[in-house]
Order: C-alpha cells, then sequence, then structure tokens
C-alpha cells in the first residue's frame, strides 16, 4: 500500500485511471486545471486519450460518441463549462449512456469567480438540462475520499446505464493531502451488449439515441428510466454519520462545508453539547434514509453550505416538517468560518431550550 | 431475369419520410451503394443529426447514432476516437452543420479527425418549416425573410466547404450536387473517395451535396432541381477544393 501526497484534482485523474478511463475530453476552466494537465501527461504513459476539445458542448457530446462506443470516458469543468454542457448530459441520460463528469464548483452566478463554492447543487441533482432525468451525484470530503470515489462512479455509471457527477469545490481540487493508493488490481469493466460499434458480422443493428417521437413510446421510456432511478434511490444512498448517536442538533453538510462543520461538532462536543453531523455522500440520491435513523433524537438540523441554501431543500422534504430545518451558509467563493457555524448552534441551541 | 438495380445492403428496406422529390433518399442510396461496393457495411457507424434527415440512422442499415443539433462531429470524433478502424460519418443538414454546429465542423477539420461529414446544402431549414439558413441566398424568400435574404439584416451566405478547406487538417474537401443524373454519378464518386480517403487515415473529409427542398421552397419537384441548378451553383460552384498531397 502507497501513501503520498496529493492534489484533490490530481486525485481524480489517479482514480478515473486505476478505475480504467482511458478517454478524457475537456476544455480548459479553473479551479479544475490540474486534473486535465495531470490526464494530459499519465493518458498517453496508459494507452489512453487526452483530447483538448474546442468547448464545453464539444466534450460532452465527445463523451456520448466515446461512451456509445463503450468506453471508459470522462470530462471536468467547473459552473460556467457544466452549465454549456447541459444540453448533452440530457441526450446522455435520455440514451442511457454511462460517463463521469467532474464539477469543480466555483463562485456564480455567471462568470462569478474562481473561488470555491457548492452553489450548482440545484444544477446537479434536480436537472439542469432539459426532460425528466436524474443523475447520480458524488460529494467527496478528502482526496483520499476522491480516489475511492471515481472508481465507485464509473462503477455506478455502467451499473445503472447513467451518467454519475462528482461534485468538488476549489479547496478539495487544490488541497493537498496523503492518500493511500490500493495496489493496481485488475479492473474488471463490465460488457456492453448495447455498444454501437459497427456489426462486425453481428445481426442486430445497433442505436445510440434519445430520440422518442412516438409519444406513448417517450413515455414508455420516461417510465423505464424513473424505475431505474427508483432502484439507485433505494440501493446507493451513501452517507458519513459523526457523532450521531444522540445528536439533538443535527449538521448537515457536504464536501469542504462539511469538513469545517466537523470541527464545529468537535468544539461543541468538548463543552458536552450534543451536536453531530450527518455529511451525505451521495447527493442523489439524496440519503434520506439517514434522516431516519437521526430523527428520533434530533431536536433540530441546521444544512450549512456554501451557497444561498440549495440542499437545505432537500433537508426539508427528508425531515418532512418533523423538526425545524434552519439554513446557514455562505457564497461567492467565501468559506462559513467554524466560529460563525459554532454562533449559529449557539443560537439554535438556546432557541430549542426557551 | 438478371437484376440489374436492386436497393443497396445497407439501406434498410422501408418507406421514407422524405417529401416527394426530396432529394435526401438519393444521397442515402449513394452513400449506402458506396458502403456496399467498398464492402464496408460491418465496419461502418452512421451518425444521424437534427434536421429532416434526423431518421437517417433508421434507413442506414449499419450501426448508427442520433446526435444532438450540430454536434455530429463531436460525436463522430468520441466514436471514431475509440474505433478507429471504423468507416464513421456524419449526416448532416446546413442547419445543423453550417449554424448552430459550425464550431464542432471546424475543429473537427482542424484536429484533421479521420470521419467523412456528408453534408446536405438545400438553403433552407426543413425539418422547422422553412426558415432562413446561413446558406439561403442573397433575395431567397423563406418564412423568416419574407422580403427576401438581404445584407443589412441577414449578411450573406456561408460557404462552409470554402472554408473548410483553408484547414491544414482537412484532406479531402468537394462539393457535388444531385440535380441532374450525370451529378448524381459524380456525386457518388466524391462520396467514394472521401471514404477511401478516410479509411487511409489522412484526415477529415467532407462532401457537400447541393440538395433540393421543394416542400419549403414552394416549388414542385422538377422545378426546384432547375431552380437548384441556376440558383446555387452559380453561389457554391462544384468541384473539389481540397486535396491534400497524399490522396492519390
Ligand atoms: C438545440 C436545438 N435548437 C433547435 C432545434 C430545432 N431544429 C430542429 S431541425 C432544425 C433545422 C434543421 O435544418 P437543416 O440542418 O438545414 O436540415 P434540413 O431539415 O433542412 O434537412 C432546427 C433548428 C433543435 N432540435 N435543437
Ligand atoms: S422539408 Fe425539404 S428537406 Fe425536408 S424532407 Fe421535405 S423536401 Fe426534404
Amino acid at each position: 500500500m502507497a501513501k503520498m501526497l496529493m492534489k484533490g484534482n490530481e486525485a481524480i485523474g489517479e482514480g478515473a485511471i486505476r478505475a480504467g478511463c482511458r478517454y478524457f475530453f475537456g476544455y480548459p476552466i479553473t479551479p479544475q486545471s490540474e486534473l486535465p494537465h495531470y490526464l494530459a501527461k499519465k493518458m498517453p504513459e496508459v494507452g489512453g486519450l487526452y483530447l483538448q476539445a474546442e468547448s464545453e458542448t464539444a466534450s460532452i457530446n465527445m463523451v456520448f460518441g466515446a461512451a456509445g462506443a463503450g468506453a471508459r470516458v470522462m470530462t471536468s469543468s467547473s459552473g460556467p463549462g457544466i452549465s454549456l454542457m447541459q444540453e448533452g448530459i440530457s441526450y446522455l441520460a435520455g440514451a442511457e449512456l454511462p460517463c463521469v463528469i467532474v464539477n469543480i464548483i466555483r463562485g456564480g452566478p455567471g462568470l462569478g469567480n474562481i473561488a470555491p463554492a457548492q452553489s450548482d447543487y440545484f444544477q446537479a441533482v434536480k436537472g439542469g438540462g432539459h426532460g425528466d432525468y436524474r443523475l447520480i451525484v458524488l460529494a467527496p470530503a478528502s482526496v483520499q475520499e476522491i480516489i475511492d470515489l471515481m472508481g465507485d462512479a464509473f462503477d455506478l455509471a455502467d451499473k445503472y446505464r447513467n451518467p454519475v457527477m462528482l461534485m468538488g469545490d476549489g479547496v478539495l481540487g487544490q488541497m493537498m493531502e496523503p492518500v493511500e493508493l490500493a495496489g493496481e488490481k485488475e479492473i474488471t469493466i463490465p460488457k456492453k451488449p448495447w455498444a454501437s460499434t459497427g456489426r462486425m458480422g453481428r445481426k442486430d443493428k445497433r442505436l445510440i439515441s434519445s430520440l422518442q417521437i412516438v409519444p406513448e413510446n417517450c413515455e414508455k421510456h420516461n417510465i423505464k428510466l424513473f424505475e431505474k432511478y427508483a432502484v439507485a434511490g433505494q440501493n446507493e444512498q451513501r452517507w458519513e454519520e459523526y457523532c450521531l448517536e444522540d445528536a439533538e442538533l443535527v449538521l448537515v453538510a457536504f464536501g469542504t462545508a462539511a469538513r469545517i462543520c466537523k470541527a464545529v461538532v468537535d468544539t461543541c462536543r468538548a463543552e458536552g453539547r450534543a451536536v453531530g453531523l450527518l455529511r451525505p455522500v451521495t447527493l442523489w440520491p439524496f440519503p434520506v434514509k439517514a434522516f431516519e435513523k437521526t430523527i428520533a433524537t434530533a431536536k433540530r438540523y441546521l444544512s450549512v453550505e456554501m451557497s444561498m441554501g440549495q440542499m437545505v431543500e432537500d433537508v426539508r422534504l427528508a425531515v418532512n416538517g418533523r423538526r425545524p430545518v434552519s439554513f446557514y451558509g455562505r457564497v461567492g467563493g467565501m468559506l462559513p468560518v467554524a466560529r460563525d457555524i459554532y454562533n449559529e448552534v449557539q443560537k439554535l441551541l438556546a432557541r430549542g431550550k426557551a | 431475369m438478371e437484376k440489374v438495380f436492386t436497393r443497396p445492403n445497407s439501406l434498410k428496406d422501408m418507406p421514407m419520410h422524405y417529401c416527394p422529390g426530396c432529394t435526401h433518399g438519393i444521397v442515402h442510396r449513394l452513400v449506402a451503394e458506396v458502403i456496399d461496393e467498398m464492402d464496408m457495411f460491418d465496419r461502418a457507424i452512421a451518425v444521424a443529426s437534427v434536421g429532416c434527415s434526423v431518421f437517417a440512422y433508421e434507413y442506414f442499415y449499419c450501426d448508427a447514432y442520433q446526435a444532438s443539433h450540430g454536434r455530429a462531429p463531436a460525436v463522430a470524433t468520441g466514436i471514431k476516437r475509440v474505433l478507429p478502424d471504423r468507416l464513421v460519418f456524419t449526416y448532416q443538414g446546413d442547419g445543423d452543420l453550417a449554424s448552430i454546429g459550425t464550431g464542432e465542423v471546424v475543429h473537427a477539420a482542424a484536429r484533421g479527425e479521420k470521419f467523412t461529414a456528408i453534408y446536405i446544402n438545400n438553403a433552407i431549414y426543413g425539418m422547422t418549416g422553412g426558415q432562413m439558413a446561413p446558406t439561403s441566398l442573397m433575395g431567397q424568400v423563406t418564412i423568416t425573410t419574407p422580403y427576401g435574404r438581404d445584407r443589412e439584416n441577414n449578411g450573406f451566405p456561408v460557404r462552409m466547404s470554402e472554408m473548410l478547406a483553408l484547414l491544414d487538417g482537412s484532406a479531402y474537401v468537394t462539393r457535388v450536387s444531385v440535380h441532374s443524373p450525370a451529378s448524381v454519378g459524380k456525386a457518388k464518386k466524391a462520396i467514394r473517395k472521401a471514404f477511401e480517403v478516410q479509411m487511409a487515415g489522412l484526415g477529415f473529409s467532407i462532401v457537400e451535396v447541393l440538395s433540393s427542398c421543394p416542400t419549403n421552397w414552394g416549388l414542385p419537384p422538377l422545378k426546384a432541381l432547375k431552380w437548384l441548378e441556376e440558383n446555387m451553383i452559380p453561389y457554391y460552384p462544384l468541384g473539389e477544393l481540397k486535396i491534400a498531397a497524399e490522396v492519390v
């Protein structure tokens, strides 16, 4: 087991290569740049392809072609580029093509800035593109978790024949942490008996398409997709529990915001306050099962985000009116500070007493 | 009795949805004949685009893809990079290739992507009901240029092939037409040459086919072909625009 220091963005690249991904199509944008830089160097070493596309629109459609041909393929970008990809992502979901899309979120809206944010949550979990579809959305909170989740991302994409999005932010992307790299293991990429590769003697014709011109068929297709999403929704919820056993105040946060919240929980616990953290690892499916586990002790939930309050809507849906849900956030590239979250927690705890 | 004319194997036996007199069907047939004659059916992959030819994937009997509007060259890039020994071609209209998808085709050509674009230039948007295309001629009346295309408002028609021929990555760029039996014969030769250039790995190839849209031009089929010959060819001259040195 080799231990080494790695930047988050590089870990995404290393994790992808270790997962057997050999095709990357992307367009430069900060703050995910270290990832393409890493893959531009590494892909040729493993017989893979790094291709700089002319735009994110082109990137995502190159992903469409490569995924249809049966390859493990990925792209990566940040807010503005991910916005440009939305039509393509909708086509990928419609045509049921597996791929991994990385969004290292920056401050928005518009050109915003290149500082870390989580304000693309709605875009990732509620659609973003047109039509009814879902992405599986993963939110790592450490460099180690990035490496581990990249393998899962490709496996989930293949399992459900669906695009998977890995969401991070500039802090996660740029920070260096020690990671343990498991020895190179055999990668088993599942057979893709639907890939359109040229007939090569095959009897049946294969078509990669999202077009369903007959309304009856289009409805059936939607229903079939949602049956698939229902299975994923049940089976793929992931989260981390931190000091939740007896928590009366449950902080809910993902990614970088969750790391800061952990420090707040530690401070509160040292003072003997029953505060814990529920960290969603899958943002879709949202880990509603975790809420059921906490609801018995919880008196109140606080969603802490690097946005104006997006995930808090899913927290409210999961809690479903049984407890009050509050929100605290910083936005536009500003990080929530532990001290401020702590003060918010104090306020809420005092309110609980009154 | 000996059969002297039959449907090419690469074309599925089914009615096409094109309007009577539309030349899309002729071009489909030419592509299918060339695939058959080159014995490439098993390795051919068609990438249909968005336009009247959106269902081209149904007619070409080989494996196929349906790409989003304008992005067929990017989809073809992804396919061909994964499967470099296949015959990959896009089939795109002029709205698709010369308007919304200008960026994708220009950069596929610049990179010298080894696929072939079959580019149907009918000087109009067929599928959406006859709006002006970037290729509509000066003065041409369309539903969105009811007073004729004018330079103040709409600028000038785009000669895509001339632009693409300038790029070092294009190995073969040609413009043909299908308004007469003789031109159809030439069009078929051009498609064959483009496919050969692709399979020789020489770079990007494109065959622009001047085509008719009787429905949205508001002309009966024969008059439409005459209109093509008299109006389109003078602005879009036929012939090979680029043949890379390696092409014999
Ligand atoms: C993103 C997007 N914008 C617009 C459309 C609507 N649309 C469908 S076909 C088409 C024009 C096609 O014209 P052309 O490429 O010239 O092909 P033709 O129908 O003439 O064969 C348009 C604008 C679409 N499907 N997707
Ligand atoms: S609308 Fe025009 S291009 Fe479309 S099928 Fe009819 S004639 Fe052909």
